[in-house]
């Protein structure tokens, strides 16, 4: 058998027997990206003396400690977290509209989410940090409203879906220029580093605005796996299986939402990752959701600690934002799995 | 009272109304076809019977309970239905399928209890499947996947089954197979089979009970010997007919005359 029955008093669970395995490898691969991108920079730092400054062991050097915990660290952890967050949101989506193409950065969600975080930025500085997940959970859920609205009915094509999501996402983006082309200088600065969808210099401060949410909505997505499952064989089949469609849905868009959003808001718009996780995570360990989002939850946190590693490796000193390193590699994949879903 | 059955009901979509005052009891522990013909609203019969559908007059009875006043997982454990021409996502296995047949009697801490996989495994041996069973959905032929579905709908260990238009888009060998199917659920399980059906013929020899439905109205209802006569073929589908008996079986066939009407001899002899 491929799966791992678990049975005691009042308790049962199976899973897929390569989903505990993957857990292991994925975990594994994030340490190693984490150790990795704590290293690069202008003052590399060895393994050996990462692995001993996080234990709280002496490397005989005084800025270790420092340059680890108060500049990379924090950052890695963003990217980990915002990784996970996008990822996880995007599993969602594919599996309630399933759409294999439903990523929150291409049906407009990430948009909507940056133009209201962009929205503080310009048009409120002094809003405490804490404020920018917030807005950009509101302008995602206003987002997400509006696809729903307009393009989410039963039987309305992917296609439909994705091209209604594409041009929300050119609205909000240009909304979102119009505010930065008439805000003042040093917000919108601020605001263009953000965008970009980049990690760069974060602070334990995004570590600690970001963390409550994912400490929420994570398990709550875990346990909203069973009925992401039913929901994803169409509203018919769930129905008659006895799933409550309309609140378990909206149960899961206000997870998928808020994930995504507060993945926005301390990042900006990281694109493609959503789309690129829960594929692979497909691959990986199949279909059912319990093992499928804790699986691209841990694909994405690798993906964006990567992309930052990658985006500071390859052009260095230049750094690229990680951002553009996940779109350069997820844009081809949508557009392959654009021409594959069409021929169906 | 046992079973399904209605009482004035209506159902509409989009404020057209498709079935009116209807009063329908499906006899328990039979097979029952729904026929008739395009857009006459048998289909949407089935889902009102299977509460896909809102009333928007008149009420379904489960068990001589209203549908409106049980949980809708209360329901999932007495009644399956299974929709027209149903989907899975990609990749999605047979057994993962069968498996959220289960999803009614399941709750957080209760994901997989050993009932769950003796009635995932049985129903995969009924349906033939256990050798197809870590295949993907999408990689099987069209009637291995309707036999996956209702195995699905087999794990939800109901009483009732619907099914609408089980067989669609296979070829005749497995419209044969899947009715066959039904037929030996209903005939060693007894359980209880509403299907909307195209086949008239089909209808007939499996059918105990058959319903005719003609502008979203019971035209006749009853064994198909009865029901199945020329001028309800001509009422209900306006077509013109002649009545034999199967050969096989003896219920009636439907021989419709249609424009080539000329004998042709040598073909017969």
């Amino acid at each position: 058998m491929n799966f791992v029955v678990i049975r005691s008093q009042g308790i049962s669970l199976r899973i897929n027997r390569r989903v505990p395995f993957m857990v292991l490898c994925l975990a594994l691969a994030i340490l190693v990206a984490m150790t990795m991108n704590l290293g690069r920079g202008e003052y590399p730092i060895s393994p050996g003396d990462i692995v001993k400054t996080l234990l709280g062991l002496d490397t005989g050097n005084p800025d270790h400690a420092f340059v680890i915990y108060n500049l990379r660290l924090p950052r890695t952890l963003v990217a980990l977290m915002v990784g996970v967050a996008l990822a996880i949101s995007g599993t969602i989506f594919q599996g309630l509209t399933r759409n294999p193409l439903a990523d929150p950065s291409i049906i407009g969600i990430n948009a909507g989410a940056s133009l209201a975080a962009v929205s503080v930025i310009v048009l409120f500085p002094s809003a405490p940090i804490y404020t920018l997940p917030l807005s950009a959970f509101a302008g995602a859920l206003l987002m997400a409203i509006l696809i729903y609205s307009l393009a989410w009915n039963n039987g309305s094509s992917p296609i439909l879906l994705i091209l209604i999501g594409i041009g929300l996402s050119a609205i909000a983006t240009a909304i979102t220029s119009l505010m930065i082309t008439f805000g003042e200088i040093y917000n919108v600065s601020n605001a263009l580093v953000w965008l970009a969808g980049s990690v760069y210099g974060r602070t334990s401060e995004q570590v600690f605005s970001l963390l409550p949410w994912l400490l929420v909505f994570i398990p709550m997505a875990l346990t909203l796996a069973r009925h992401l499952n039913a929901l994803n064989l169409g509203d018919d089949v769930a129905k008659s299986l006895g799933s409550r469609v309309e609140w378990q849905r909206g149960l899961l868009i206000l997870v998928g939402v808020a994930l995504a959003g507060a993945g926005v808001a301390s990042a900006g718009n990281i694109a493609f990752v959503g789309l690129i996780a829960p594929h692979l995570g497909r691959q990986l360990v199949g279909t059912t959701h319990e093992g499928l989002i804790p699986i691209s939850a841990l694909l994405g946190g690798v993906i964006v600690v990567m992309a930052d590693f990658l985006g500071r490796t390859l052009f260095a000193p230049i750094e690229l934002p990680c951002g553009v390193i996940t779109a350069a590699v997820g844009a081809p994949y949508f557009l392959y799995l654009l021409i594959r879903n069409r021929k169906k | 009272m046992k079973g399904l059955s209605t009482k004035s009901l209506s159902l509409a979509y989009d404020g057209a109304t498709i079935i009116r005052d209807l009063n329908l009891a499906i006899p328990g522990g039979q097979i029952s076809a729904l026929v008739g013909a395009n857009g006459c609203g048998k289909s949407t019969l089935l889902r009102g019977l299977a509460r896909l559908l809102k009333p928007r007059d008149g009420i379904v009875y489960l068990d001589g309970n209203s549908i409106l006043n049980l949980s809708t997982k209360e329901i999932a454990q007495q009644l399956g239905i299974l929709p027209q021409g149903p989907v899975a996502p990609e990749g999605l296995t047979v057994r993962d399928l069968v498996a959220q047949g289960r999803y009614p009697y399941q709750n957080w801490l209760q994901q997989w209890s050993i009932k769950d996989e003796t009635i995932v495994q049985q129903a995969l041996e009924i349906t033939d499947l256990l050798k197809l069973a870590d295949r993907a959905l999408d990689t099987l032929s069209g009637g291995q996947r309707q036999r996956a579905w209702i195995a699905m709908a087999l794990a939800q260990d109901t009483d009732i089954l619907l099914l609408d238009e089980p067989t669609t888009f296979l070829d005749l060998a497995h419209q044969i197979e899947i009715l066959d199917l039904l037929y030996d659920l209903n005939q060693i399980q007894g359980r209880t089979i509403v299907m909307v059906l195209h086949d008239l013929n089909q209808a007939c020899r499996y059918a105990d009970y058959l319903v005719a439905v003609k502008d979203g109205r019971i035209f006749a209802a009853g064994e198909p010997k009865l029901v199945m006569t020329k001028e309800m073929v001509q009422e209900v589908f306006g077509l013109e007919c002649r009545i034999v008996l199967d050969p096989v079986v003896g219920t009636p066939m439907c021989i419709p005359i249609g424009r080539k009407t000329k004998i042709n001899h040598q073909q017969i002899e």
